[in-house]
């Protein structure tokens, strides 16, 4: 059982858990993930560790009510228990001194790069990061992302905040600019990570990006998370969940995580009618 | 009276209802039923059938103890050897075990000694008895077992009998191992699984789960807690076969679709969250005992044709016979000498073809068994919506990569001494699939049991 400490709302929808694990937090790196279980009946599944705290023994997750898993989790409060908190899983970031670093966030991507942003900074690199949104009220973790980065850039696609357009265009930008940029780190929704492996490929900017497969157990057992990388068929969960983004099949891991999105809606629809949430 | 020929019948759910349900197929003996199954046993002085068992049960000695109808004194006997009587009397393959040695065996029908184990668990169980047995005094060593498996629950039961303090570490959310997240209900009950592991737990020991050892904790790590590590993490690694388009959607390993339907109980959805494709055309690539397993599922999903295909001929199949009969009984198709080459899918990347390749049986091979030869230009297609890769899967990697000093071989399984279980790191022990490869329960027993016995050793003497 994981207690959680602290709740806060970051935007609409997306919400800010800090959960007492202590071994978990022990060995969390960047760049892993946990499983969580909500209630007996409910389904696993991963999320990426957005910060930990040894010290205190706890591991922060960050995450956005989608499907009827991540809206019963943000129906529980701080004092409640989540059933099941396994972890850490997955490979960590590779944290080394590369030069400057692009660090790349959209929508509930942020959170997930912003220990990995902080950890390149401690070694030396200089980071830049852009973080993007739909909106100026999805915006997270700025002051956060600002406080680890050299630069920040945020972008919103309505222009509500920030520059007008998506992460990829403030990165092009950049480029364009001639600014020397050694290695580019994306996380966010597939098609962001997509298209900014297409641009940096251009440039030949080795690119990193964390893949949000579906997963079960998430240690290698069951292969729901196999994912295409240069040919080659990787299991997320344990060969990653970090790949070269240049080498991803991303058409074919958008197609698997389609798999079940009719029996998503079922859920989240009849998970909704019984808390009479509309 | 003259000893009947044949054992006596147990009595199952008939093919065409039980394809609709995902209740237990053979509904167990009656007093009377196991009585007279006893009757057959002919106690013999010198007992073969308990050499080819894998942990020794005293088997004329329980038996006889059922026929005078005394089944306590028979459940204790068994659980004697034998901490998992329930689910062994279900899932060990007898036939080639302690009911292959029966005497009676040669002349007739050896004795249902697995049907008169599980009788006399399953009494125990409707008298809501759990005797436990003669537990010795604390030694005041303490031994972390990796893995809630067979071999896992059954290490840890009997150092506890030692009375050593024993902790149990499990990934999943729920204790059991491949007896919960692979065998179907249909098969082995979870309540029969919850029942046994309960009884692990009443003997003392601790099972702490949602605990990855090799992530969140590494074997050298417990090793400063604890005096001895034994490793039982099975054989968790799907294989597939790496053919084009085998990563469409629709496409399962047989661990994730048995998984989904047994430790997420998928068949329940929505009442329980996780999913799974409820196929029409449903395709198992394998022959062993988890291939039947898929595609009887498959059938109580929903499925309207549930096939099997394999690539060899029906006399290499390695899955038991009875489970080859079950599924046959209840209309799974088989298709021998077939081999998959390539799926095909529709424009949302869902599988909605296989194409397969004929093959014919060579020479033979390592094994034992007739070599597949593919014929050319014999390509195929079977439309299929949902398919089941159950080839086979390799030992789980992830202990060994974090372990310094625990050699392995070269598919990937920890090097043990077969008649201790010790590995190459001293304080270390190894048994089970994660040591043989894929193989039984009650191999997978026989290994935690030997390994419990040398751990003893070692706590005592110190001596590696």
């Amino acid at each position: 059982m994981a207690k959680i400490l602290k709740k806060e709302i970051l935007a609409p929808n997306i919400k800010k858990f800090v959960v007492l694990v202590p071994e978990v937090a022990k060995k969390a790196l960047p760049g892993q993930f946990v499983i969580l279980r909500v209630c007996e009946e409910g389904e696993r599944i991963p999320l990426t560790i957005a910060d930990f705290d040894r010290q205190e023994g706890t591991i922060t997750i960050v995450f956005q009510e989608v499907g009827k898993t991540t809206f019963h989790l943000g129906m529980l409060n701080e004092g409640d228990e989540i059933l099941d908190f396994v972890g850490p899983l997955g490979k960590p970031s590779a944290i080394e001194k590369f030069g400057t670093v692009c660090c790349i966030g959209g929508g509930v991507g942020t959170p997930e790069i912003y220990p990995v942003a902080r950890a390149l900074k401690e070694v030396g690199n200089y980071i830049i990061s852009i973080i993007g949104a739909r909106s100026k009220d999805l915006v997270i973790m700025e002051k956060e992302m600002k406080a680890v980065s050299d630069e920040l850039y945020v972008t919103t696609d309505d222009g509500s905040y920030g520059m007008k357009g998506l992460v990829t265009d403030a990165l092009k930008k950049l480029l364009q600019e001639n600014k020397k940029i050694d290695r580019v780190i994306a996380v966010g929704p597939v098609i962001m990570m997509k298209a900014v492996s297409e641009l940096t490929k251009d440039y030949n900017i080795k690119t990193i990006v964390s893949l949000n497969a579906m997963m079960l157990d998430g240690t290698g057992m069951c292969g729901i998370c196999r994912v295409e990388i240069g040919g080659e068929t990787k299991f997320a969960c344990v060969d990653g969940p970090e790949f070269d983004g240049h080498l991803v099949n991303y058409d074919l891991l958008m197609a698997r995580l389609r798999t079940y999105l009719e029996e998503e809606k079922i859920s989240l629809k009849l998970f909704k009618e019984k808390m009479g949430l509309s | 009276m003259a000893i009947s020929p044949k054992k006596t019948p147990m009595r199952e759910q008939d093919p065409k209802e039980r394809i609709k349900n995902f209740n237990e197929v053979p509904l167990g003996y009656t007093e009377e039923e196991a009585k007279l199954e006893a009757q057959r046993c002919l106690q013999c002085k010198k007992p073969p059938c308990v050499k080819g068992c894998p942990v020794e049960i005293d088997i004329p000695g329980f038996i006889s103890k059922i026929r005078e109808g005394n089944f306590k004194e028979a459940i204790r006997i068994l659980k004697d050897k034998n901490s998992l009587p329930a689910i062994c009397g279900r899932v060990c393959p007898q036939e080639d075990q302690c009911e292959k040695e029966c005497v009676l065996g040669k002349k007739y029908e050896p004795v249902g000694i697995g049907r008169l184990e599980r009788f006399a668990a399953d009494w125990e169980a409707e008298q809501g008895l759990m005797e436990l047995p003669k537990i010795e005094k604390k030694t005041g060593k303490k031994v972390a077992v990796v893995g809630s498996g067979p071999a896992g629950l059954t290490c840890a039961s009997e150092l506890a009998k030692m009375g050593h303090e024993v902790v149990i570490f499990e990934a999943l959310h729920k204790p059991g191992g491949v007896l919960v997240y692979g065998i179907p209900e249909f098969r082995l009950p979870k309540k029969i699984v919850e029942r046994e592991v309960n009884y692990v737990k009443a003997l003392g020991v601790k099972i702490i789960c949602n605990f990855v050892v090799g992530k969140t904790k590494t074997v050298d790590e417990l090793l400063t807690e604890f005096d001895a590590v034994f490793i039982g993490t099975g054989a968790g690694l799907p294989w597939f076969m790496n053919i084009p388009g085998e990563n469409y959607t629709g496409i399962y390993s047989a661990n994730e679709y048995l998984i989904r339907v047994n430790l997420m109980k998928a068949y329940l959805f929505p009442e329980y969250d996780t999913p799974i494709v409820r196929g029409k055309n449903v395709a198992v690539i394998g022959g062993g005992n988890v291939a039947m397993d898929a595609a009887r599922t498959a059938l109580r999903l929903g499925a309207e044709k549930s096939m099997i295909i394999y690539r060899r001929s029906k006399a290499e199949m390695p899955a038991r016979i009875e489970e080859i009969e079950r599924a046959e009984e209840e209309g799974v198709i088989f298709h021998f000498l077939t081999l998959p080459v390539r799926y095909h899918a529709d424009e949302n990347g869902r599988v909605k073809a296989m194409e397969c390749i004929r093959m014919e049986l060579g020479e033979p091979d390592h094994t034992g068994r007739r070599k597949p030869i593919p014929i050319p230009n014999s390509n195929f297609i079977i439309p299929v919506d949902t398919v089941v890769v159950a080839i086979g899967q390799s030992p789980n990697p992830l202990i060994p990569q974090t372990t310094k000093g625990i050699e392995v071989g070269k598919h990937g399984n920890i090097i043990v001494d077969e008649k201790t279980g010790k590995t190459t790191k001293k304080g270390v022990f190894a048994g089970g699939d994660i040591a043989t490869g894929a193989a039984t329960v009650i191999l997978a027993m026989g290994a935690g049991k030997v390994a419990a016995k040398a751990i003893d050793e070692y706590l005592k003497t110190g001596n590696w």
